[in-house]
């Protein structure tokens, strides 16, 4: 089996998580070739050919050019597989390019389960597994499910693609930074997090007493930032801040995928969900089967006694 | 300008999922439905922008499956689209991504859409194929994982949501497909007399065999729970009981707590 992989790159850097696309394709046992729209000098170090686009050229975020790169490192080298890392960058590629060969696309692969694609239903509280019907076929890969270890070594074997001169419908104006965050969560060794389930923003302050009698920072899911419970820069998964503190107690979070992807290598995880089957009891050591607001104040009185 | 918004109905996620009898898909017993979380800002956005051009664009919203997904359509209607279109399939758990964007994409085709919004991916199969296929299907322009959206002079200038909290600006012209991400706006409750007015709307029914054309790319081949429940610790029973055994484990396994 062929596989071609998509690398990702930003700001002028190739990304390091574009090497868990060739974990992917270790796994599958597939000879790998690699795609990067970037520079030369950032091409990954592996010893399989890599075809490359100029991003000077083509912009670092432009579907269309991006798409026909692509497509023609796919006529060169008519893999089997063409896989993208399931990231804002890849979600919205591979799609594009699975409709231009009209052939099938499995979306955010979590694991390979007796040689066939596993991926997650309603929140990865189910699972099923897809089957293309199609020779070729398009994937996407869940961020951190097939790790690389190690130092990559190898070198790159760079192929240039051209395009024909075109006009691109959409005009990529510029990046806005993160907004500066005046808690750095990345360095907290306790943190407490608020999700949905602690019901209303006046209740954002029983968590944070929480925090405060663990010695921690408050921290927040997707859901409660979005509706301005609480600030942006405490709010941790992809989108947020990446964080392994010693301690994570999640406060009526379900734990979806984006949010566990931020906090899943913290040492210790604490779950309180009324939800007894909620996705986050997955990671979690200690799954405290309550409501929220009974167990919290409870568990924060006895800690400051 | 016309716009079109498609929307899913999706189960409460806060449910227990078993498998179907047929270990096709997710059991439907006794689930809750609701419109899809990420489709709430779509049909937001696409209200909002109808607003700010003076109420002068019309909005279609669009919904594929059974009977029940009506209530989502009308929903819609209730925050402030004008006419709504549902596309009956009793069985469109089993239609792919291709397939839904390919009936969204007949469905489009002579109706000449200005704007299409969509949700970026559904909270039931979260494949997040559908708006990018059915663009490339009608050949526009398309942007995904909107954030930031704002209107000018025939321009969409678009913010994408990117890892770790950075946005992309993109700016494009109509016609073109916005996917949209959790937290684009607030989208609104309807209110009492919005739901009594979305009543007298225009609330057309088609069955998919008028724009279903093509067979699946890809199947669901099993379903079935997780292997491995977490290999953590259950606490179950009286608050109090709970609260001393979680600290006598934190004391244990844990230096945080003394």
């Amino acid at each position: 089996m062929k596989a071609l992989l998509i690398c990702e790159y930003r700001e002028g850097k190739l990304l390091e998580s574009s090497y868990e696309l060739t974990a992917f394709a270790d796994r599958l046992g597939a000879d790998k070739a690699m795609v990067l729209i970037g520079k030369e000098a950032e091409a990954p170090r592996v010893n399989a050919k890599v075809y490359l686009a100029d991003a000077a050229k083509y912009g670092e975020y432009n579907p269309e050019a991006h798409k026909k790169v692509v497509l023609e490192a796919i006529k060169r080298e008519n893999p089997d597989c063409i896989v993208f890392l399931h990231s804002s960058y890849g979600w919205d590629l591979a799609p594009r390019v699975a409709a231009a060969l009209k052939v099938g696309q499995v979306s955010e692969i979590t694991g390979i389960n007796e040689g066939k694609f596993e991926v997650g239903l309603c929140n990865a509280k189910l699972r099923r597994t897809v089957t293309p019907r199609t020779g070729k076929m398009v994937v996407t890969i869940q961020a951190g499910a097939f790790n690389w270890t190690g130092e990559p070594r190898g070198k790159a074997q760079i192929e240039k693609i051209e395009l024909a001169d075109a006009a691109y419908p959409l005009e990529f104006v510029g990046y806005e930074p993160a907004r500066k965050r005046d808690v750095d969560l990345a360095r907290a060794e306790v943190i407490v997090s608020a999700g949905r389930g602690i019901g209303k923003k006046e209740n954002v302050a029983i968590i944070a007493a929480l925090a405060k009698a663990l010695g921690g920072e408050l921290g927040a899911s997707r859901p409660v930032v979005d509706a301005g419970w609480v600030e942006h820069s405490r709010q941790v998964g992809t989108t947020g801040q990446i964080v392994a503190p010693k301690l994570y107690v999640a406060c009526g979070i379900s734990g979806a995928i984006q949010h566990v992807a931020g906090m899943k290598k913290s040492e210790f995880v604490v779950a309180i969900n009324k939800d007894k089957d909620a996705p986050i009891g997955e990671v979690a050591d200690v799954l405290v089967v309550a409501d929220v607001m009974q167990f919290v104040p409870a568990l924060t009185a006895k800690l400051q006694k | 300008m016309k716009i079109l918004v498609c929307i899913k109905q999706a189960p409460d996620m806060a449910s227990r999922f078993k498998v179907n009898g047929e270990g096709t898909w997710y059991d439907e017993t006794d689930l809750a439905f609701r419109m899809n979380e990420y489709d709430e800002y779509a049909v937001e956005q696409a209200v909002q922008l109808k607003e700010q051009l003076g109420n002068t664009p019309d909005i279609t919203v669009l919904s594929i499956g059974p009977d029940r997904v009506v209530e989502v359509v009308k929903k819609a209607l209730a925050m402030g689209c004008d006419r709504g279109a549902h596309i009956q399939d009793d069985a469109s758990f089993r239609k792919d991504p291709w397939q839904i964007a390919s009936v969204i994409a007949g469905f489009s085709r002579d109706r000449n859409f200005d704007l299409i919004f969509t949700g970026m991916q559904s909270q039931d199969r979260g494949s997040g194929q559908v708006g990018a296929i059915a663009a490339e299907v009608l050949s526009i322009p398309c942007v995904t994982t909107v954030v930031g959206f704002a209107f000018n002079d025939g321009v969409i200038t678009a913010r994408r949501e990117l890892e770790g909290g950075v946005k992309a600006v993109v700016k494009l012209k109509l016609p073109a497909l916005v996917t949209c991400q959790l937290g684009l706006n607030t989208p609104r409750y309807p209110t009492l007399p919005n739901i009594m007015k979305a009543k007298k709307k225009e609330l057309l029914s088609f069955p998919i065999a008028d724009f279903l054309q093509d067979k699946e790319l890809t199947a669901t081949s099993s379903v079935y729970p997780p292997a491995k429940k977490g290999s953590g610790v259950v606490l179950e029973g009286e608050v109090n009981d709970m609260v001393g055994k979680l600290i006598g484990i934190l004391k244990e396994k844990t230096k945080v707590v003394k």
